[in-house]
Formats: C-alpha cells, sequence, structure tokens
C-alpha cells in the first residue's frame, strides 16, 4: 500500500475551505470577469464584446481623472502618516506604566467604524456649527468644505490621517521595542547623535514593520470609500470622488454593469501589482 | 589611558534600598591598574554587569566615586569617559558596511577622513577584517560581528579601558577559543586595560592576569589565577573556582587545634580560638587530599572516569568530600584513610579565610 493513497483522505477535510473560497473568492471574481467581457440589457440576455470595455475604462478621461485623484490622495496620507507616526512611536514611553495608557489612547481611533469617522468629522467640519468649521472660519479664513475642492481635499486628508496614522504608530513602537538595549549602549559609548541613532539604528530596525506599514496603509487609501462618501459624497463636483467611489457610481447609479466590471479589475490588478512589489522587496530583505 | 579607582562605589537599582540585600553591588572598593588584563568572574546576578555599567558611565552609581587617575569621572557620560564596551550580543550598525561600522566611533568625533582611513584599515588588519571591510556588516557571522564591536573600541585612539561584558557567549566553541587567544594577543599589542566578564572560569583563567572574583555584589578575591587556586580567600572561590570545586566542612576550634569530628587536622599557618567568631570551617581542594594509612576513615560511594583524571568521592559518616586522582593511582579495598596537604588545608570563619 502506498502512502499516497493514504493521504487522499486529506482531501475530504479541505472540502469546506474549497467550498468557502469558491463562494465568497473564486465564484464572484469569475461573474466579475464575465460581465467585463460582455453587455446585458436585463433578463439575463448576454452579448459578447470583448475587450471594450476595458479599451473604453482606459481611455476615459473620467477613469484617468479619479485615478488621478486617487494615487493623489494616497501620496498625500502615506507621506503625512509615516513620518508622523514614526515621530510619535519615538515620543511615546518606552517603559512605565504610561505606556498602556498612551497605547489605548493612541489605539481609539482605530476602533471607530469607518462611517462613523465619515459623520463625526462631517459635523465636525460643518462651517456654521462644526468646532473645526466655525474655529477655521473664526480665523477669517474662508472654509466650506462643502463648497471649495481644496477644503474638501483638506478635510478628508485631515480626517485619515487622524483616523490612520495610529495605526503607523503601532506598528513603529512594536518595531522600537525590539531593539535590544545594547544598541543604545553602544551608540551612547560610540558617541552617537539622536540623528545618528535613528538614522543608523532605529529606522534600520523598524524597516520591516513600516514596509508592512505602507503596505497597509496603501492598500487601505488606495481603496477608500466610507469615509469619503459619508464626509463629501465624492464632491463637490467630482473633486474627491475616488476610484471606488466612482466605481459605485458606475455600477449602481448609472447600471452599467460591463464597464463597472472591466475597471474593478483594472483597479484590482493595479493594486494587486503594486503589493507584489512590496512583497519582493520584503522577501529580498529577509532572505539577506 | 589611566587608571580607574573605584571609592566605596555601592550601587542599587531600587529607589530607597534600606538593608544591603537591596544593593546589587555593596560597597566596592578597588583600584584597577593601567594596562592590565582583568576578568570578572563571578555567576549570574552577583552584580559583574552593573559594576561594568558603572565603569562604562550607561549607570550612575547610587553611593561612591569613580575616578580615572585622579579625575572624578562620576557624573560623565560614556562618550566623555573613552571607555569602549563590547556587549553579550554583537552590535552592528546594519545598514553600513565593516568600514563604516569601524569609522562611525570617530566620525562622531568628528576626526579627519584621512586618519579615520588609516585608523581603520590598521584595526581591521589586527582584527582579520581587511578582506571584509567593505562588505556589508550585516553579512557577517556572529564572530565577525562581535570582531566590529571590539574594533569599534579599538579604533579609537584616545580609550582609557576596554570592557567586555560576556562577549563569546553567542560563539561557537571552535571560534571562542581562537577568539580569546586573539583578545590576548591584542591586549599585549594595546597595553590598555582590558575588563572581561564572565561566568565561566576557563575563560576567565585564561585570559586575564588578575582575576577579580565577585559574590552577591562584593568583591570576594582579587588574584592570580594561581593565587585562586591555591589559596581561595572566601569559600565562595574555593567552589566556585576548580572543578569539583573545593571541599568545605564543618570543624571546631580548640585553643590552636583544628578538630573535624575526633581527627585534629594540621593547617596552614598559624590558628587562634581567639579569631573564631561564629562558623568555622575547613577547606581542601580535591587535588589536595590523598589516601593514606591513617588519618581520617572513609568508605568510598563513588569514582567517576573523567579520562586523565578520576574523581572520587568519599563519606565520613554524614561528610563527603571529593578527591582527584591521577591516572595510575590505585583506590586501597579496605581500611581506607585519607589525609590533606597541610600548605593546601585553610581555615575559614563565617565565609572568610583566617590562617
Amino acid at each position: 500500500m502506498s502512502i499516497k493513497t493514504e493521504n487522499n483522505k486529506a482531501w475530504f477535510l479541505i472540502i469546506p475551505v474549497i467550498i468557502l473560497m469558491g463562494l465568497n473568492a473564486f465564484v464572484p471574481l469569475m461573474t466579475v470577469i464575465n460581465y467585463s467581457f460582455q453587455e446585458t440589457f436585463g433578463d439575463n440576455v448576454f452579448f459578447w464584446e470583448g475587450l471594450k470595455w476595458y479599451d473604453q475604462i482606459l481611455h476615459s478621461d473620467r477613469f484617468h481623472s479619479a485615478f488621478l485623484r486617487q494615487v493623489m490622495f494616497t501620496s498625500i496620507i502615506l507621506s503625512i502618516e509615516i513620518p508622523l507616526g514614526i515621530a510619535v512611536a519615538l515620543a511615546l514611553p518606552r517603559k512605565g506604566a504610561l505606556v498602556s495608557l498612551c497605547l489605548v489612547l493612541v489605539a481609539l481611533p482605530l476602533l471607530i467604524p469607518w462611517n462613523v469617522v465619515g459623520a463625526m468629522w462631517n459635523i465636525f467640519a460643518l462651517p456654521d456649527l462644526g468646532l473645526l468649521g466655525k474655529m477655521i472660519n473664526g480665523m477669517g479664513i474662508d472654509y466650506n468644505f462643502t463648497r471649495d475642492p481644496l477644503a474638501a481635499w483638506f478635510t478628508t486628508v485631515l480626517m485619515d490621517v487622524w483616523h490612520w496614522t495610529s495605526l503607523v504608530v503601532l506598528l513603529s513602537y512594536a518595531g522600537l521595542r525590539s531593539i535590544p538595549d545594547a544598541y543604545y549602549q553602544a551608540a551612547k559609548i560610540d558617541g552617537a547623535t539622536n540623528w545618528a541613532i535613528f538614522r543608523y539604528i532605529q529606522l534600520p530596525k523598524m524597516k520591516s514593520v513600516l514596509i508592512i506599514a505602507i503596505l497597509l496603509r496603501f492598500m487601505d487609501s488606495f481603496m477608500i470609500y466610507t469615509e469619503p462618501f459619508v464626509l463629501t459624497g465624492g464632491g463637490p463636483g467630482n473633486s474627491t470622488t475616488f476610484l471606488s467611489i466612482d466605481l459605485v457610481k458606475i455600477a449602481l447609479g448609472q447600471f452599467d454593469l460591463g464597464p463597472a466590471a472591466a475597471m474593478s479589475l483594472i483597479y484590482f490588478m493595479f493594486i494587486l501589482f503594486v503589493c507584489w512589489i512590496f512583497y519582493t522587496i520584503m522577501m529580498k530583505d529577509e532572505g539577506k | 589611558m589611566a587608571k580607574l579607582s573605584f571609592k566605596n562605589v555601592k550601587h542599587s537599582y531600587l529607589a530607597n534600598p534600606q538593608n544591603p540585600s537591596d544593593y546589587a553591588l555593596q560597597d566596592v572598593d578597588f583600584t584597577w591598574s593601567d594596562g592590565g588584563a582583568y576578568a570578572l568572574l563571578g555567576p549570574s546576578g552577583c552584580g559583574k554587569t552593573t559594576l561594568l555599567n558603572i565603569i562604562s558611565g550607561l549607570l550612575k552609581p547610587s553611593e561612591g566615586q569613580i575616578l580615572f587617575d585622579s579625575t572624578d569621572v562620576t557624573a560623565m557620560s560614556p562618550d566623555q569617559r573613552h571607555i569602549a564596551q563590547v556587549f553579550q550580543f554583537p552590535v552592528i550598525y546594519d545598514t553600513m558596511t565593516v568600514y563604516d561600522n569601524l569609522a562611525f566611533p570617530l566620525k562622531n568625533r568628528g576626526v579627519d577622513e584621512a586618519s579615520i582611513k588609516q585608523r581603520v584599515e590598521k584595526i581591521a588588519e589586527m582584527l582579520d577584517l581587511s578582506g571584509s571591510l567593505h562588505n556589508r556588516a550585516s553579512g557577517l557571522t556572529a564572530d565577525g560581528k562581535q570582531k566590529i564591536s571590539l574594533g569599534r573600541g579599538l579604533v579609537r585612539t584616545d580609550v582609557n579601558a576596554i570592557l567586555f561584558d560576556e562577549p563569546l557567549t553567542v560563539i561557537d566553541p571552535h571560534l571562542k577559543w581562537l577568539l580569546r587567544s586573539k583578545l590576548k594577543e591584542l591586549h599585549q599589542q594595546v597595553k590598555r586595560t582590558m575588563i572581561y566578564v564572565t561566568h565561566d572560569q576557563t575563560e576567565a583563567l585564561t585570559f586575564a592576569d588578575k582575576v577579580v572574583v565577585m559574590h552577591e555584589g562584593q568583591i570576594v578575591q582579587v588574584g592570580t589565577p594561581t593565587e585562586l587556586f591555591e589559596k581561595p580567600k572566601h569559600t565562595f572561590v574555593g567552589h566556585f573556582i576548580g572543578s569539583p570545586g573545593m571541599n568545605i566542612f564543618p570543624c571546631k576550634i580548640f585553643g590552636n587545634r583544628v578538630m573535624f569530628e575526633d581527627y585534629a587536622l594540621e593547617v596552614h599557618g598559624e590558628i587562634s580560638e581567639k579569631l573564631v567568631v561564629g562558623k568555622a570551617e575547613v577547606g581542601v581542594r580535591p587535588e589536595f587530599i590523598t589516601f593514606s594509612n591513617k588519618g581520617i576513615p572513609v568508605n568510598v560511594v563513588k569514582v567517576d572516569d573523567i579520562g586523565r583524571l578520576r574523581i572520587v568521592e568519599v563519606r565520613h559518616k554524614g561528610q563527603s568530600f571529593k578527591m582527584v586522582l591521577k591516572e595510575g593511582e590505585a583506590i586501597p579495598d579496605k581500611d581506607v584513610h585519607i589525609s590533606f596537604d597541610v600548605n593546601h588545608t585553610h581555615v575559614y570563619c563565617n565565609g572568610w579565610v583566617i590562617n
């Protein structure tokens, strides 16, 4: 009796996983792929369209500008949240009773549901009765995020920084905590300045957690939907219409299933591609 | 370079130390002479690392003064003291090359490029690192990394002393031996004070000219390896150094006679009842016990063959003794008696030698 036949039993054990994966990943993905190559007018009647929707999306100004807004938004929040997160992590106490209190306070924004965050900031930033809105206007600056695109961007970015910097802080803090005391002692003896300690000890030791932080923040911010939807609804005009908001408009607003399917696949492939780059960088470093 | 003195240094990790047991370091008063090779030996938790960190300035002692020659450095930071320290685990700057790692302490002190280059190359050669100077330091093996840590100390010309905190813990056994001889060789080349912390007696005895034995936050004896072996000042030293350790057993003292059970013992030096206040004990190393026709009658309990030597455990009533027998020495079959070498039989009172 060979070992191979005995092992076949194991397949039964993974059937639940296969069913689950099939229902929540494979089937929906295939449906979207199916839609992206066809045209339907309802009644389950489909016409083959080939690459028409892909061609249309890739050449549409609307997609280009939403994509550009998305890239801009993600770059802005990454360039604020990552350095800010590191700075806050460095400022947190390393030991003592304050540590847990600080960590809980820092983690608080992460526990708030996304649509609540959007609603909170919507009210907070209202120019006539929100605390933030009234304060800015009180300083003599004309601020109205429902009318002015710049104000809308400012508010959206601020909201995301408030909501997600904590994640970067927690990850960086974990990275910092893993550095043995001997490194700091050796640096002191070598006469290193605080900047040198940061540059040559803390930053290199935080590298792997920072890559994870950037990866997570990239994915989440690139797919951001709920918070700006509740805050600005993509407006004023289309100024804060990011990719996912645009996608929902096409799919559920206009009910253009074909183009929406093609767009979500392009969207998905792009995120997958960037993640693959991050993954490659990370694994390259592990191998050393 | 300077001589290093400790004046009544005490240290406690507690904010309000009440009794002696609250102190990790209890009243150390000691001078390390310039250019010496010292080993600081003691079990884990005896205060070795505390003492070391106080020398380097990473810790400020609760009480007392530290002097370099006649300068009081107690309040100075590590880089002002010109001390180098090598830690248990190699500390290297991962992103730098070997060269940059070695140059780092000099760069921080604003030394010019040309002198840095010359100095780094010289030290790299001493440590056999010349070949890998331009490689990334993170790619080196543990012993290579530890050499870099050491090199960062050696590269500075202003260093008063180099401290080692169990530096060979993570090194493979066969490389340990090589690195240890390298250290010894370096000491002869650079003639700096080196203080080497370890709990391994072989390491201590091979590296150092002087071994400082610590026990419960105190220095119990300072001496050459031979002194520590032949005349331990404290029962702890007798017990901790040597394998197996010294035989320590209770005795009674009447006038100037030392009695174990009903047997009078001849001991090294003069002894007097007046010197004994408290618990009296006799210490004899297993190497200085021999079988004889008269003396203390014993039973042989156990014989361990450890190659060239045999360790024999014998017992008289409840007291057991360990003795070391050379190859070929016979163990008597019956009427077994043991006797002690007079010159190496010491009397201890409350742990401290009195004869």
